[in-house]
């Protein structure tokens, strides 16, 4: 397809550091190629504050190609952006009109909080992995045979599915409560569906429950705006196992 | 000159390995937690270290640049990982793993860290469906395989076009239940920028907290670095933008030699430049060229005609493509090697016939439509329907591509605004992955002693070019499975050394130094980005020292970099302050390193007056276009000693490369 170039207004959340007051900034950016991504777009815009010596905007990148789950962003109000199934890196400036106004703001949620401009401190799903989202096998090699377990090919594509949550926190930022049960259920999901996850899945629920309720997350209340902004689009039926998994390890608890 | 021991452990091929593990020394239980071990990256081989290590029982710091380790760009390989497991029975081994990958690196890896990289490469499946990473399945429950380039068996495992994603999962999982246990500390957002030597030996490293600016000190009895790859010289390549050679590179610096930085890999499927805005290439899976077929027009005009736009590549007849791979490479056909398949990209494009509209012309056809149909058929036939319709055929042919490739294609979409399951993806290659790195021994040790070096960021077992889905299998073989055991056997020799002092004057230099260059660069009055120059070193190391080399263009590119690094130290502008999160000021401390290495890659591609792998120099090719190896000067690793920033004192030492269990021939895919 043959790419223009576009004009853009763009309404961006500044912010010095944790301890500092935000606010919305307003910037000009003209010649943006539609084949450009998002993040394009702001090396573009960060390339022309610099050459006006001026502080370029942060914000949490990577692999750009929607895999690492570094970028972020809210853009016009939603989590990555307006299209589908894409993280922001993935999103391009063909979604966009010319002389439109972008407003791009960080992750929301107490348990994500600013480090600066749209940089958010995500730390707290890490310690909910920590917590329980992993299988208890050393790594020593000395396991059996890969295929000495054959799993169904529905339980493993699912199992798949699951797994393929990239840890953006989209899901939270989307959520009106802020909860983060579509990530915390893709794990525990993964794991309980697979033979070798299931030993512990007990276990597993009930801590990473716990973590994720000490990290300051909202509860569920089923609006499913997680799994519609969700970059890898992990489905709510997540949610929905986690809590029959839960309900099934807190009645078995001893 | 010092020679360099590679401590390749005697005995027959298949020995060495057990056998060097069973002499190697070993660290009680109860000394282990008096030993502090420091690894920096937490790609697979980081992760797998740092999480092996902890479960042995280590004080293991790990430390990443981004915000989790989870996020280490491991995540992005796509295609799979090779194990010799021989599931489909197609007479797999060990030994035809090991064969196909020395003759993939044509002969220039070292024979016995090739073969213990086949031997664990069954294991590493074992360990990762155990710790559930859900890898695709067949219907009875077994595990699927697939063929990667450079390979005449199925012995690729994988997970969709996420492999990468899901083998990091497992090992981010792994570590995750060590730092919950307390035995790995993890530091994210903290960047290594200098390693600490104190009497000879790996001591520590200094690292900037990323969020706070603060320069802080880390002991240790060994440091690991799994830093990765170098693309990002190139400024362009698929490597995420933060992927860089600064841990590597001071580590260099500080004495261990750096191996055969010449051998780049340039993966051949990529989604081609856009503009110049563009600040990454996105890699299309070589699992597609299972599916695929790569081709260009046979006529020049009808190129001209696809170019202009005035036709579209779903008008161009059959017997109107030149499928170039199936022509000149028969016996492989498009699952070639991937540097082979690079160059025979670039000499269509070059001769005129390549078919993406942007300055160079520099793309070529992927084509699925032959495999739509025959899986349609097949699917069709198999669920009874033997005298299926056209329209049904494409219709289950599609579903059968996007069962297999789905997210490659959705990406592909994204990017290009184009629907890959109703015309061709446009292709072109883009630098990919370096087969470069830290020289280490057989240990994995580099010439620092206690300074090991770990998945891509060694050179040790792909030679002049590495076989797809072959770098998952790296990485993990050393953090799972070879790392434990010979650092174990370096540690043993320090449970009575205590813990390491941070305030010696070689902590107190080394931080000084890395304070210096900081002040340096947010003190000076330059008026230009860092990504202006980060982008002209890397057209100087595309053009120059990238898929085509020639004496004359290395010499150029050496002059040219030295005076474009002159003008980066005077003319650039890093805006904020020290003490805070300032990502100008992170791409300047690496784009620094990337100009000396951009350099040395150029002096090592000058040194190799011969062709081989990845590593193309134009005077060396026979008359069909193929690489000329040159076994009797340069069949060695070229290992250089850092002498100071002018890289023309760099020295070159050579490690012999002795071929006992392959015979060395011409590599041949026809």
């Amino acid at each position: 397809m043959a790419s223009k170039t576009i004009n853009i207004n763009l309404k961006i959340w500044r912010q010095k550091n944790a301890n500092s007051k935000g606010s919305m900034e307003t910037y000009k950016l003209d010649n943006v190629s539609t084949d450009s991504s998002f993040l394009e777009m702001l090396d573009q815009l960060n390339e022309q504050l610099v050459n006006e010596r001026k502080e370029p905007i942060a914000f949490d990148h990577d692999c750009r190609e929607g895999i690492c789950g570094s970028c972020s962003l809210f853009i016009n109000g939603e989590a990555h952006g307006p299209d589908r199934a894409v993280t922001t890196c993935q999103l391009h400036m063909r979604k966009f009109k010319d002389g439109e106004t972008i407003y791009v703001e960080p992750w929301r949620a107490k348990a994500f909080p600013v480090i600066k401009d749209l940089v958010v401190d995500r730390s707290s799903f890490d310690r909910i992995q920590q917590a329980g989202g992993f299988v208890s096998v050393n790594t020593s090699g000395n396991t059996i045979d890969a295929n000495a377990i054959p799993i169904g090919k529905a339980a493993a594509d699912k199992a798949f599915e699951a797994a393929t949550c990239i840890g953006c926190g989209a899901c939270v930022a989307s959520c009106v409560n802020a909860s983060a049960m579509l990530f915390v259920s893709a794990k525990v999901s993964q794991l309980a569906l697979l033979p070798q996850g299931k030993v512990e899945a007990q276990q597993r629920v009930l801590n990473m429950v716990k973590q994720m309720d000490e990290e300051g997350f909202g509860n569920c209340t089923n609006t499913g705006a997680c799994a519609v902004e969700c970059p890898k689009e992990i489905s709510l039926e997540n949610i929905a196992r986690m809590n029959r998994e839960y309900l099934k390890a807190m009645v078995s608890a001893e | 000159m010092s020679q360099l021991d590679s401590k390749i452990p005697e005995g027959s091929i298949s020995e060495k390995w057990t056998d060097h593990k069973n002499h190697l020394k070993l660290v009680a239980p109860n000394n282990r937690p008096k030993i502090d071990i420091i690894v920096v990256g937490t790609g697979l081989a980081g992760a797998a270290a740092a999480a092996s290590l902890g479960e042995m029982g280590y004080n293991v710091k790990a430390f990443c640049f981004q915000d989790s380790p989870r996020r280490a760009h491991s995540i992005a390989a796509q295609g799979g990982i090779n194990a010799a497991k021989n599931y489909q029975n197609d007479g797999d081994s060990v030994y035809r793993l090991f064969y196909d990958t020395i003759k993939g690196g044509d002969y220039r890896a070292r024979e016995a860290n090739v073969h213990r990289l086949a031997e664990v490469s069954g294991n590493i499946i074992d360990q990762c469906v155990a710790q559930g990473v859900p890898f695709a399945r067949e219907y009875g429950g077994l595990l699927d395989n697939r063929s990667f380039g450079g390979t005449q068996v199925q012995r690729t495992f994988y997970a969709a076009g996420q492999t990468g994603q899901q083998l990091l999962l497992g090992a981010y999982s792994a570590l995750s239940r060590q730092i919950g246990l307390g035995r790995v500390q993890m530091y994210n957002r903290h960047e290594m920028l200098d390693i600490v030597k104190v009497d000879g030996k790996a001591r520590g490293i200094i690292a900037r907290n990323l969020v706070t600016g603060e320069i802080e000190r880390h002991s240790a009895h060994a440091v690991i670095i799994a830093s990765g790859g170098y693309g990002n010289v190139y400024f362009l390549s698929t490597n995420a933008m933060g992927s860089n050679v600064t841990a590597a590179w001071k580590a260099h610096k500080r004495g261990a030699y750096f191996a055969n930085p010449c051998f780049v890999q340039i993966h051949p499927t990529c989604i081609p430049v856009h503009g110049t805005n563009q600040s990454k290439l996105t890699l299309m899976s070589e699992s597609l060229r299972n599916s695929g077929r790569i081709w260009v027009p046979k006529k020049i005009e009808d190129a001209e005609a696809i170019r202009e736009g005035r036709m579209k590549p779903t008008q161009i007849a059959e017997d109107d493509r030149d499928y170039f791979l199936e022509r000149r490479y028969p016996a492989f056909g498009n699952l070639v090697p991937r540097d082979v398949a690079s160059r025979a990209a670039k000499e269509r494009c070059d001769a005129g016939y390549g078919i993406e509209a942007n300055a160079t012309n520099e793309g070529v056809y992927l084509d699925f439509s032959s495999e739509i149909k025959a899986k349609g058929k097949q699917a069709a036939f198999a669920s009874g329907d033997h005298n299926p319709s056209d329209e049904k055929i494409l219709e289950l042919g599609k579903k059968w591509v996007e069962s297999k490739y789905g997210n490659l294609f959705q990406m592909y979409e994204k990017i290009t605004d184009e629907n890959p399951y109703e015309t061709p993806m446009k292709i072109y290659p883009a630098v990919h992955y370096t087969m470069g790195g830290v020289w280490v021994d057989y240990n994995l040790q580099s010439t620092i002693p206690g300074c090991f070096v770990a998945g891509e960021a060694n050179f040790s077992d792909h030679g002049a070019n590495r076989l797809g889905a072959s770098a998952l299998m790296q990485g993990l073989a050393d953090g799972y499975f070879v790392l434990p055991y010979t650092v174990s056997d370096y540690l043993a020799n320090e449970i009575r050394t205590g813990t390491i002092p941070t305030d010696s004057p070689e902590f107190n230099e080394a931080e000084n130094s890395v304070k210096s260059i900081i002040n340096q660069f947010l003190t000076n009055n330059g008026t230009k980005t860092v990504d202006h120059f980060h982008k002209r070193l890397g057209l100087i190391m595309w053009n120059k020292v990238g898929m085509g080399r020639s004496e004359q263009g290395l010499k150029e590119a050496i002059a040219e970099i030295a005076a474009l690094r002159d003008e980066f130290y005077k003319e650039v502008y890093v805006p904020g302050d020290a003490d805070e999160l300032n990502p100008e000021l992170e791409k300047a401390l690496r784009v620094a390193d990337f100009f000396e290495l951009g350099q040395l890659m150029a002096r090592d591609a000058l040194q190799r007056n011969e062709s081989c792998g990845g590593h193309f120099r134009e005077e060396y090719q026979d008359a069909e276009g193929e690489t000329l190896r040159d076994d009797e000067n340069f069949k060695f690793v070229g290992a250089w000693e850092y002498k100071g920033m002018d890289i023309n004192q760099s020295e070159l030492h050579k490690e012999p490369l002795n071929y006992e269990f392959i015979k060395i021939a011409a590599r041949n895919y026809k």
